[in-house]
């Protein structure tokens, strides 16, 4: 597979670790935080953490939008999926995290919701056509690469005044999550590894804050082995430099500005909003979207009258200081015993590229237990 | 948020759709957002929609740079 | 035998299944005489019985049962009938038993066109008769419309095991070695791709087939084969944990050994899928001690079955009972124990 073989070359990644082993300076200690779940991810799913020097310590940042959505939302989507006129539509992540007392979409289907899993937005205008008697709500998640699709399906709806269709935004934001981190008041991470595919849509430039506000380098990554280590060592040289730059590993995806036709259809279909809870983060202002006064006919929350639900976590759970970096999962009192992916206590196990689910799924065996 | 994947355009289609391949597999997608592709273009599909055209000749820069690490100095960019 | 006239003969084509199919009067016969007899035909099924009697050679008997509610009920490479007849006679299989007879029940819904169902059951006397395994007895049910998703069927087989041969999940030891019998993920990536609402087109086709013969020979080649299994749903990974469960260990596995076809590998990359864990319907694994590893890898390559049979990994020891990868990229990662099938992902 063209651009995608190349990148996972075993002879240059050797090479590359080899390089990174060099670059390293023994008495530093590099904490980089990998933004994005996808990366995460990619980590632990090609065993690369252990290929890294021990002083490079990965911390696993909130960029998982399905492990940031707050109970609440889930609630009201499962509670949408369960109107006797209502198709809700979505993304299969979405379907098996469990929201207020163990409740799943799938389990709402069990009970004659009616849940379709759809691969892409155009697939739910679809089941709108198809369906002209029923309601469909798309239920939208996700980070600025899945917005954009959402505001592509809003305005044809719009155009083609498409009555029976409406979208539940949770859309959320990268650089406002950033800032919020780094606002924090402990803050231990010396750099930021970029979200490939966000910065696609926001472009290198929408980094520029962390380096000039917070003294913090940002290297945009792709997703495979060759680009995140790459953007790794990138970040590592930086910080041995004492830089801090905004640089792109990932530029044959990536554009200083990325992609303004995306962009402009965002700005006209949605607007900010002005703050949104985070699961494990908790508000965060300017961090999420919501469907614009022009297009509000087809606002799932304005259709179907959404009532706010707020929804606490497990006090034991650590996933707040997980993730900040302050914490790893192993850290959690439940990791790994009352919270697991089959029964996740808090964001950070929710999806297979949470922190915790991560490390679960992909990475326990490397805890050594005296056999 | 970040499943995408390089796939080559190998039909233009009307409205705004294209056909894409990645690996022998085909799938239609919507090119919307990427005005002015043509066939033979690599673009980066995320939930059926590409979102970026990949830039082969930076693609060709990044890997090169890979190859040539055994050659650099450390501390060198 | 006399044989039963009917007034008009079943309209395969254009006619549909009814509730008198399912009755057990006269409209029932005919669908069994015109279709599955038609079909499947041999001298036990003749006979007409509600049962079908016969000789048991010596040895242990295997006997194993399957029920098939796939949908879609065709797609590339198969369809529930051929997958139904391999499934039972792999499971057979498995237990190192020769398999000898099948039964097969169906459960059709109301309106069903005869034309599938007689496509359905064309396909599984085609199988069946290339496999050497007859249908000797079945049964016949039609439920109302809106129930069954068409059709439904279970398949039920018996083997008979040679003196000698002890194949079970909990032998596994340490240091023996993992066999593949080839490529991954066809099959699920074949049922996926005809989801209407995943719309992507490939020509991968599901690797259903009877694998009975490739492992007569694999027997021959070494008696001491600690366990088999076909890698059905849930994938080679759902076989492995199981056994580190069954046998109390562990196993490792080199990503870099297990073949993954470059269609099987795009579709699993669109999807967000890990072919690992993706359901095969020809595919088995096997547990074979070290020093007989190489007899055993070389009968299967020269079985048209097992050409890409590969060594993928052993068994450790493990009190965790942990399943872990050596990754393409020189890290490991575990092979966790999902507890429900992989959904696609956009994350």
């Amino acid at each position: 597979m063209k651009y995608i073989d190349d990148f996972r070359d075993r002879d240059l990644i050797d090479k590359l670790i080899q390089s990174i082993h060099r670059d390293v300076q023994t008495d530093k200690q590099y904490r980089l935080m990998e933004f994005c779940g996808g990366h995460t991810h990619s980590l632990y799913r090609y065993g690369l953490l252990e290929l890294l020097p021990d002083n490079i310590k990965m911390i696993h940042g909130p960029g998982c939008p399905v492990c940031v959505l707050p109970r609440g939302r889930l609630d009201n989507a499962i509670v949408l999926a369960e109107h006797p006129d209502v198709i809700l539509c979505s993304y299969g992540d979405m379907l098996r995290v469990p929201a207020s007392g163990k409740k799943t979409l799938l389990k709402a289907r069990a009970e004659g919701g009616d849940v379709r899993m759809v691969y892409s937005t155009t697939d739910a205008l679809q089941v709108a056509r198809d369906n002209p008697d029923k309601q469909v709500v798309f239920f939208a998640v996700g980070f600025e690469t899945t917005t954009p699709p959402t505001a592509s399906v809003l305005k044809i709806v719009e155009q083609q005044e498409i009555k029976n269709f409406s979208v539940f935004c949770n859309h959320v934001l990268t650089p406002p999550a950033m800032r919020g981190i780094l606002a924090q008041d402990d803050v231990t991470i010396d750099g930021f590894v970029g979200p490939g595919h966000v910065s696609t849509v926001i472009g290198r430039d929408a980094y520029g804050f962390a380096a000039r506000d917070y003294g913090k380098p940002v290297v945009v990554s792709g997703f495979e082995p060759l680009d995140l280590l790459r953007g790794i060592q990138l970040l590592v040289r930086q910080l041995n430099e004492g830089r801090s730059e905004v640089e792109n590993e990932y530029s044959r995806a990536v554009t200083d500005t990325g992609n303004t036709v995306a962009q402009q259809l965002m700005d006209e279909v949605f607007s900010l909003r002005e703050q949104f809870e985070w699961r494990g983060l908790g508000m965060i202002p300017g961090s999420a979207l919501q469907i614009s006064d022009a297009y509000a006919d087809y606002d799932a929350e304005k259709r179907f009258n959404t009532p706010p639900v707020s929804s606490s976590d497990h006090n034991a759970c650590e996933c707040a200081a997980i993730l900040c970096g302050r914490k790893r999962p192993e850290d959690c009192k439940v990791f790994g015993t009352a919270c697991t992916p089959e029964n996740p206590l808090g964001s950070c196990m929710v999806s297979s590229e949470g922190a915790c689910a991560a490390y679960y799924t992909y990475g326990r065996h490397q805890k050594r237990i005296a056999s | 948020m970040c499943l995408a994947i390089p796939a080559k355009i190998i039909e233009l289609q009307e409205q705004d759709s294209a056909v894409v391949d990645i690996g022998g597999v085909t799938k239609r997608i919507n090119i919307s957002l990427l005005p002015g592709l043509v066939e033979g273009d690599y673009v980066i599909v995320h939930v059926g929609y590409a979102l970026s055209k990949v830039d082969e000749a930076e693609a060709e820069k990044t890997l090169a740079l890979f190859v040539e690490m055994d050659d650099l100095a450390t501390g060198g960019v | 035998m006399s044989k039963v006239t009917y007034l008009r003969k079943l309209d395969v084509k254009c006619g549909t299944i009814e509730m008198s199919h399912g009755g057990g009067g006269r409209a029932m016969s005919q669908l069994v005489e015109e279709l599955f007899m038609k079909y499947f035909d041999n001298e036990l099924l003749r006979q007409q019985n509600d049962q079908a009697s016969f000789a048991v050679p010596a040895g242990r008997m295997v006997m194993a049962t399957d029920a098939h509610v796939i949908s879609p009920l065709f797609f590339p490479g198969g369809d529930i009938g051929s997958l139904s007849i391999h499934g039972t006679i792999n499971d057979v299989a498995m237990a190192g038993a020769k398999p000898l007879y099948l039964a097969a029940a169906f459960v059709i819904e109301e309106g069903f066109p005869l034309s599938d169902l007689e496509r359905v059951v064309a396909s599984m006397a085609k199988v069946s008769k290339t496999a050497g395994v007859p249908v000797v007895t079945g049964d016949t049910k039609v439920v109302e419309r809106g129930n069954a998703d068409g059709l439904y069927i279970t398949t039920t087989g018996v083997g008979v095991v040679p003196e000698g041969i002890q194949l079970s999940g909990d032998l596994a030891k340490a240091g023996d070695h993992v066999i593949l019998s080839g490529a991954i993920g066809n099959h699920g990536m074949a049922i996926l791709s005809q989801r209407q609402n995943l719309s992507f087109s490939t020509s991968i086709e599901s690797d259903s087939a009877a694998l009975h013969t490739l492992v007569e020979e694999m027997l021959k080649a070494s008696s001491n084969i600690r366990c088999l299994r076909d890698a059905t749903r849930g994938g080679l990974a759902a076989v492995l944990n199981e056994w580190a469960q069954q046998s109390e260990v562990g196993f490792t596995i080199d990503e870099q050994q297990i073949p993954v076809h470059e269609q099987v590998a795009g579709a699993c990359e669109l999807l967000g899928l890990d072919p690992l864990y993706v359901a095969n319907e020809g595919k088995l694994v096997a547990v074979v001690p070290a020093d007989e590893s190489a007899a055993v890898l070389n009968a299967m390559h020269n079985h048209p079955l097992g050409q890409e049979a590969a060594i993928i990994g052993e068994v450790v020891n493990d009190a965790r009972r942990f399943v872990s990868m050596q990754t393409r990229y020189g890290g490991t990662r575990m092979v966790d124990w999902l507890t429900a099938e992989q959904l696609p992902r956009i994350c």
